[in-house]
């Protein structure tokens, strides 16, 4: 058994951050475990640029994103593991992990920072009817062939979903010679960001078909094609408008969860809207000790944001072992009238920050509506939004100084339509 | 004058513009939340450009491919033709980030460079 | 010369060559594909039919009670997965007691034990997730669960140890009789022997007509079904079946020897026999289904939907046994529900049959067990610990849903009839079988196979030779 002040599960964005987080608040005891051969996660395959434009004020790739951070990592000797995989935690913070050279490695830690990230569902989660040939591939899965690999996985491809990382195929596939067909999505707006329809679609002339989805896959051995339908209001297929498109590839991007098998198994408590544990401000979870950021917590549109928030998850660790959290007198922060969740999902006043960044999504797309935030009854927050779509992450601020002036019992966050 | 609606790619937060414009070239735009929101549009208008990522196969290295990009913008126009010239590319390993992969890309006088470290494999 | 040729290498054909590869015979099996457990054998309920369900008298219910009876020991010794959970036929109306009375009546004739009608509180306590609208159920203690690719690939496995050869990717054109052995054609090759042991699933009609006047005919019956999580692969602990009703046969809902949940299948009689597609229709079906049985059906966790054809014979039973009329030329057709059950026991007596036939004496080196098979997942972390000390291999994780370690899956291809294919892998060691379906070690393990096949990534395929996963290289059609 080691003993570990911080040991941080996972070696991505996330885990990067929060390891710097917690060593600038001046603990140097960590040891982050990653599973990958390389430290960076997902970033190392997003070859794409766009990262960075918040935290580094330029516009980098996923894996000179991730080079910064693990330059740092470097330069402050923080410890990692590579090819490590925990493969359990212990309420009482024993982490577990195994890798090849060392067998099954045990740490005694004080405190467990959650950074596992997502991962993509399933074609299983949409149970599309049709044969199970070769060709369908989720896009993060195509993506590591053709960014980390070199092989295409198709030649004539539909994508299923508007998610960013289907965009960002999109774009590359075409680049690197297959023809993308279209991009079928089932909600009436497009899961991925505005300026990835325009830079991977428009671009390329690629069809967006919003309101559709594909019916059935065809192909015994490999993909020969899909059909696809518009569909209702309850996204239930309309008979009479399918339409067989030839294609040799169907590529998947169609959200993604927070990997939390672990944070399951020792018990933390998970938000089912989210799929990732419920925290305070100070990213802990329902479990002392364990904290949890990035992905894992949340699925983020932006690496920016997942490194902020990692970034504190790592300060409030060693504020939790120095016995500086305060335990009580949490305010609860309700999400109603179109928020569909927000994280955190609680605040201490006593352990916030001057300024308290809550992130939420929307039920639905709103366009010229106000984000309201209410101290119980009190609205003290009213900013009009030209649109707020699900697909996008919104934020408010909280003031601790308004949280400190009264009792207050509850936060109230919602959309309102004036 | 004419009136183009443009979603500004120039960072992920998708500003709404609306670009008034001539022949001489941008005269206003509104809806952008920076200064880049202006920049973007004005080139936007008269010279659409893109940044073009791609990877290119290592000789000896402990990974087989490097990811690249192109230093700066090019045309837009140009991105096929800009992968295209990396076709035959081959890089030796080590590769170092920010490397120059392949010089004036299609006669853009912009650097293709490595965006990835890949070290030697021993 | 062989002496048996055995057509097909499912669930029958492997139990079949498993038992004939005792004995001092040359055996060849011919499989179409390039793997065994393609077809049917891969794709259906995974139980073990306690046996009161086919009509007194039929070779269901004789296979079915002796497979039943054999499973328990066969599958600890031969390491597959399976667990004897026990079943429930479910009745919704009072009156349907007593169909279950004449099912048990039936059961019991048939040599079924400890098969007991269960009262309404009894049976909600047994499985606290059943619909309430459940009146009461018939309780068979000895149905049970097993992994349908393990009980297959095991016993191929046994026979391949034992000598018997495979042949994949071997699609037989036709078969004439020569005067005293048969003269088999596939793949532009004549191969003869002395016999021929059909067990060609839902092609079995087509291998038997080639030489036989008493024709067969088979009906694919095509069943679907759902797969889930883990998470809740203990929602119900016994199989739950329904009573037939008026309006149909029935889903059931299981968990699996592999812990997951399992519900259907439909029953609709198709014309291809090479459709595995699911459909809209069916997947509704079993859902709607199975939510009379269960409380709630947890949609939420679908990991999977599949498809499986039955072989349904037009007389309704197997055929098991030498045609009338083309001595040497053996029948193990028309195998149906319950013939995952009945395999093993269909195998041994297939084979003493042709044995006896051919005078075949019992090797004395036969050997009776796989080579040692290990699953890393379930060890306790000091065993985890030592296993990697072992070797080193057991510390990389491939597979993260189901926990499957390299050594896991190069000891898959290595072993007797290797995976050579991404679902090969998946049906020897897991990997690739659990939540995220692949997405995450796939191509972890097409690098793995491409690197121990010593092929080419782009030769790797996800099943057979035509199903390839990668086209090209990246630039090269530009």
């Amino acid at each position: 058994m080691i003993n570990k002040d911080i040991v941080i599960i996972g070696g991505g964005p996330a885990g990067l951050a929060a390891a710097i987080g917690a060593y600038e608040a001046g603990n140097k005891d960590i040891v982050i475990l990653e599973r990958d051969n390389q430290l960076g996660g997902i970033l190392n395959q997003c070859i794409h640029p766009g990262f960075g434009l918040h935290t580094f004020k330029e516009e980098l790739t996923g894996p000179e994103y991730a080079s910064r951070y693990v330059k740092k990592i470097n330069d402050l000797g923080i410890e990692s593991k590579l090819e490590t995989m925990v493969i359990d935690i212990a309420p009482n913070l024993i982490v577990s992990a195994i890798n090849e050279t060392e067998g099954v490695i045990q740490y005694q830690a004080k405190a467990v920072i959650l950074a596992m990230g997502c991962r993509e569902r399933p074609r299983g989660a949409l149970n599309i009817p049709g044969t199970r040939p070769a060709g369908i591939y989720s896009a993060g899965t195509a993506q590591r062939y053709v960014n980390i690999e070199g092989f295409m996985p198709g030649k004539s491809v539909v994508i299923l979903g508007s998610g960013d990382i289907g965009l960002i195929m999109a774009r590359r596939l075409t680049l690197e010679g297959a023809n993308v067909k279209t991009v079928v999505e089932i909600m009436p707006y497009s899961g991925g960001l505005k300026r990835n329809i325009v830079q991977c679609l428009d671009d390329f002339n690629i069809p967006l078909k919003l309101s559709h989805t594909v019916t059935k896959i065809h192909g015994k051995t490999r993909v020969t094609g899909v059909t696809i339908a518009r569909v209702d209001d309850d996204k239930k297929p309309i008979p009479g408008t399918e339409e067989f498109i030839e294609c040799d590839t169907l590529l998947l991007s169609v959200g993604l969860i927070p990997e939390n098998e672990l944070s399951r198994k020792v018990g933390v408590k998970i938000n089912p809207r989210t799929q990732g544990p419920i925290v305070t401000e100070s990213l802990e979870t329902s479990i002392k000790g364990i904290f949890a950021a990035g992905n894992v917590l949340h699925v983020h549109d932006l690496v920016d944001y997942v490194s902020g928030e990692a970034y504190l998850a790592g300060k409030n660790s060693v504020k939790y072992i120095d016995g500086l959290l305060n335990e009580n007198h949490m305010i609860n922060i309700v999400t109603q009238d179109g928020v569909r969740y927000s994280v955190p999902s609680s605040i201490n006043p006593k352990n916030a920050e001057d300024l308290s960044l809550i992130r939420f999504r929307s039920t639905d797309v709103y366009k010229d509506a106000y984000v309201s935030v209410f101290l119980d009854q009190e609205r003290i927050i009213h900013s009009k939004k030209k649109i707020i779509t699900p697909g996008e992450m919104e934020q408010v601020t909280i003031l601790k100084k308004w949280l400190q002036d009264r009792p207050i019992n509850s936060i109230f966050i919602k959309i309102e339509k004036e | 004058m004419p009136t183009k609606e443009m979603i500004c790619i120039s960072c992920p937060m998708g500003c709404m513009l609306s670009v008034d414009y001539d022949e001489t070239g941008v005269l206003k735009v509104t809806g952008n939340q920076c200064k880049r929101g202006e920049i973007y549009a004005s080139k936007e208008v008269i010279n659409p450009r893109r940044v073009v990522t791609s990877i290119v196969p290592v000789i000896g290295g402990v990974e087989d491919m490097v990811s690249v990009k192109t230093a700066t913008d090019i045309p837009k126009d140009l991105m096929k033709d800009c992968i295209l010239a990396l076709k035959n590319i081959k890089v030796q390993a080590p590769v170092e980030i920010g490397q120059v992969i392949l010089e004036n890309v299609c006669g853009t006088n912009v650097c293709v460079i490595a965006t990835k470290r890949v070290e030697k494999k021993l | 010369m062989f002496d048996v040729v055995i057509i097909g290498a499912g669930v029958i054909g492997s139990s079949v060559a498993r038992a004939l590869s005792k004995y001092q015979l040359k055996v060849l099996v011919l499989e179409k594909h390039n793997d065994v457990c393609e077809e049917t054998s891969k794709a259906n309920s995974g139980i073990v039919h306690s046996g009161y369900d086919a009509k007194t008298g039929t070779l269901k219910a004789k296979f079915n009670l002796l497979g039943n009876r054999m499973m328990a020991d066969f599958c600890k010794k031969y390491r597959v997965p399976y667990r004897n959970n026990g079943s429930l036929v479910l009745a919704f109306e009072d009156e349907d007691i007593q169909k279950l009375d004449e099912l048990k009546k039936q059961g019991m004739k048939n040599g079924v034990e400890r098969l007991r009608i269960l009262s309404k509180d009894e049976v909600h306590e047994m499985e606290p997730n059943l619909n309430d609208s459940v009146v009461g159920a018939l309780y068979a203690p000895t149905g049970g669960i097993v992994d349908p690719f393990e009980l297959t690939i095991a016993q191929a496995e046994i026979a391949n140890m034992n000598g018997v050869e495979f042949r994949f990717n071997s699609l037989v054109k036709s078969i004439s009789k020569s005067k005293d052995h048969f003269l088999i054609n596939f793949n532009d090759e004549i191969i003869e022997s002395k016999t021929v042991i059909n067990c060609a699933g839902v092609f079995s009609d087509e291998i038997n007509n080639m030489v036989s006047e008493y024709k067969l005919h088979i009906t694919p019956r095509k069943g679907e079904y759902c797969l889930f999580d883990k998470e809740v692969g203990h929602y119900v602990d016994k199989t739950i079946f329904q009573l037939p009703t008026a309006y149909g046969k029935g889903v059931l809902v299981t968990p699996t020897a592999e812990n997951n949940l399992l519900i259907g299948p439909t029953a609709y009689d198709v014309i291809d026999k090479r459709d595995s597609s699911t459909s809209p229709e069916g997947l509704k079906e079993v859902l709607a289904k199975a939510s009379q049985s269960i409380k709630k059906v947890p949609t939420g966790f679908i990991i999977t939907a599949f498809s499986g054809l039955r072989a349904t014979e037009s007389k309704g039973d197997f055929v098991i046994g030498e045609a009338k009329d083309v001595p040497g030329f053996f029948n193990a057709a028309g195998i149906e529900s319950p013939g995952l059950t009945a395999a093993p026991a269909i195998g041994d007596y297939l084979s003493s049959v042709v044995a006896q036939k051919l005078n075949a004496d019992i090797k004395s080196n036969y050997l009776d067990n796989r080579e040692e098979i290990i699953r890393f997942e379930p060890l306790s972390i000091e065993d985890k610990a030592s296993l990697i000390k072992k070797n080193h291999e057991f510390g990389k994780i491939i597979c993260r849903c189901e926990m499957v370690t390299l050594a896991e899956i190069k000891d898959a291809i290595h072993r007797p009839l290797g995976a050579t294919t991404i679902d090969g892998v998946k049906r020897r060691t897991r990997a690739g079988a659990g939540r995220c379906q692949g997405g995450f070690c796939g191509p972890r393990v097409l690098e793995i196979l491409s690197k121990e096949l010593n092929k080419d990534p782009r030769e790797i395929t996800k099943f057979d030779q035509q199903a390839i996963l990668l086209v090209g290289l990246d630039k090269e059609t530009l």
